[in-house]
C-alpha cells in the first residue's frame, strides 16, 4: 500500500511498455509505483487482460491506478480489465485519454507530489486539449 | 430450435471450427486497413474456447454465454476480445432473464448488441462488425418464427458484410486509412458473419 497514485503502461508493443517505464522511473525513481505491460501471450504485438488486472494489482494504491495506452485495442482491453477488477477496485482506476509516453510521464510526476487520482488524470490529459 | 446441452456443444464446437479455418482470410484483409492481427487474435480466443467446450457445453445457456465471453476477454489480445467478450458476456446476462429460445432469441442477440456498441463505442454505418450484426438482429426481430429465418439471416449476415466495402471507416484502425479504407470489406463485420452463419448452419443440421 503507498500513498501515491500508481502507474499502468499498456502498450502493443512490451518494448515500448518497458522503455516508458524506464524514463518514468527516470523522472521519479521509485517514490510512484509503475507497472507496464505490452504483447500479445503469444509474445507478438497487442495487448492482453490477464496480464493488465495483473499490472493493475500490482501497483494497487489506496488513492487508485492511472492507465496510460496507446492505440484502440489497448484502451479496449485496459477497459475491460478495469471492469474485471474486484468491485471495490474498479471505481479507483482511470484510464486516461493521453499520449502514452508523454502522458506517463506527466502523470507520474504529478502523482510523485500526492496529487489525487482526478489530478493525476487532469494532467495527463492537458496533453491532449486544444 | 430448442437448444438442447449436445445441440449446443455441436454448435459452438462448428462456429469455433468455422472461425479458426477462416483465420488467414480475416488476417488478410485486416492487413488491408488494419494491423494484420484479426484472424491470429481471433483463432487464439476460439482455441481457447474449443479447449474448454467441455466444461461450457456443461452450464447452463446463460452461464456458458458467459463462459465464451470470459474466454474471449482473456485470450483474443486485441480490441475484438472485449468486442466479442462483451458481446458474449451480454448476452449471458439477458439469456438469465430471458431464457426461452427460440422466443426469446432476438432479445438476447439485442443485448450483445448493445454491448458491442457500447464497448467501441459505435454505431451502424462506422465499417465494423456492427454493420453485420444490427442487420442479423433487425432480420431476428422481422423475421421471427418465420420457416425462412435462419436461410434470412444466413443471408442478410453475407450481404450486410458486403456492404461494409463501400464505407468509409471512422473508428478502429482502419479510420487511420481514411478514404483509403474504402473498397475493402472490414475484417470484424467479416468475423461476424463468420460467426452467424456458421451457428445458421449448425442449426440447420439440427432440423
Amino acid at each position: 500500500m503507498t500513498d501515491t497514485v500508481g502507474i499502468v503502461i499498456v502498450s502493443h508493443s512490451a518494448d515500448i511498455a518497458k522503455g516508458t517505464a524506464d524514463m518514468v522511473r527516470q523522472m521519479v525513481g521509485s517514490e510512484v509505483e509503475v507497472a507496464f505491460c505490452g504483447g500479445n501471450s503469444d509474445g507478438g504485438l497487442g495487448t492482453n487482460v490477464p496480464l493488465i488486472i495483473d499490472a493493475i494489482n500490482s501497483v494497487w494504491s489506496s488513492k487508485g491506478v492511472a492507465i496510460l495506452v496507446d492505440l484502440g485495442g489497448a484502451e479496449t482491453n485496459s477497459e475491460m480489465a478495469v471492469e474485471m477488477l474486484e468491485p471495490e477496485r474498479q471505481d479507483l482506476v482511470v484510464v486516461c485519454n493521453a499520449p502514452i509516453v508523454e502522458g506517463a510521464v506527466m502523470a507520474a510526476t504529478e502523482a510523485a507530489g500526492g496529487s489525487s487520482l482526478a489530478q493525476v488524470k487532469a494532467v495527463a490529459e492537458e496533453l491532449s486539449a486544444g | 430450435m430448442s437448444l438442447h446441452p449436445e445441440t449446443f456443444k455441436t454448435l459452438l464446437r462448428s462456429a469455433a471450427e468455422q472461425v479458426i479455418a477462416s483465420a488467414p482470410e480475416l488476417t488478410s484483409l485486416d492487413q488491408a486497413i488494419g494491423d494484420g492481427d484479426h484472424g491470429t487474435n481471433m483463432k487464439r480466443g476460439f482455441e481457447a474456447v474449443l479447449g474448454k467446450l467441455d466444461a461450457i457445453s456443461a452450464q447452463p445457456l446463460d452461464a456458458a454465454l458467459k463462459m465464451i465471453g470470459k474466454t474471449l476477454v482473456m485470450t483474443v489480445g486485441g480490441a475484438s476480445g472485449p468486442l466479442y467478450g462483451s458481446f458474449f458476456l451480454a448476452a449471458g446476462e439477458a439469456a438469465s432473464h430471458h431464457g426461452q429460445l427460440p422466443h426469446d432469441l432476438a432479445d438476447i442477440f439485442d443485448s450483445g448488441v448493445s454491448a458491442v456498441s457500447a464497448r467501441g463505442r459505435s454505431r451502424a454505418g462506422e465499417k465494423t462488425m456492427l454493420d453485420v450484426l444490427i442487420p442479423v438482429l433487425e432480420t431476428l426481430r422481422t423475421a421471427a418464427g418465420q420457416a425462412d429465418l435462419i436461410d434470412r439471416v444466413r443471408a442478410i449476415a453475407a450481404e450486410a458484410a458486403e456492404r461494409t466495402a463501400p464505407m468509409r471507416a471512422t473508428k478502429g484502425r482502419a479510420s487511420f486509412l481514411g478514404e483509403r479504407s474504402v473498397g475493402h470489406v472490414d475484417p470484424g463485420a467479416r468475423s461476424s458473419c463468420v460467426l452467424v452463419q456458421a451457428v445458421c448452419a449448425g442449426l440447420e443440421g439440427q432440423q
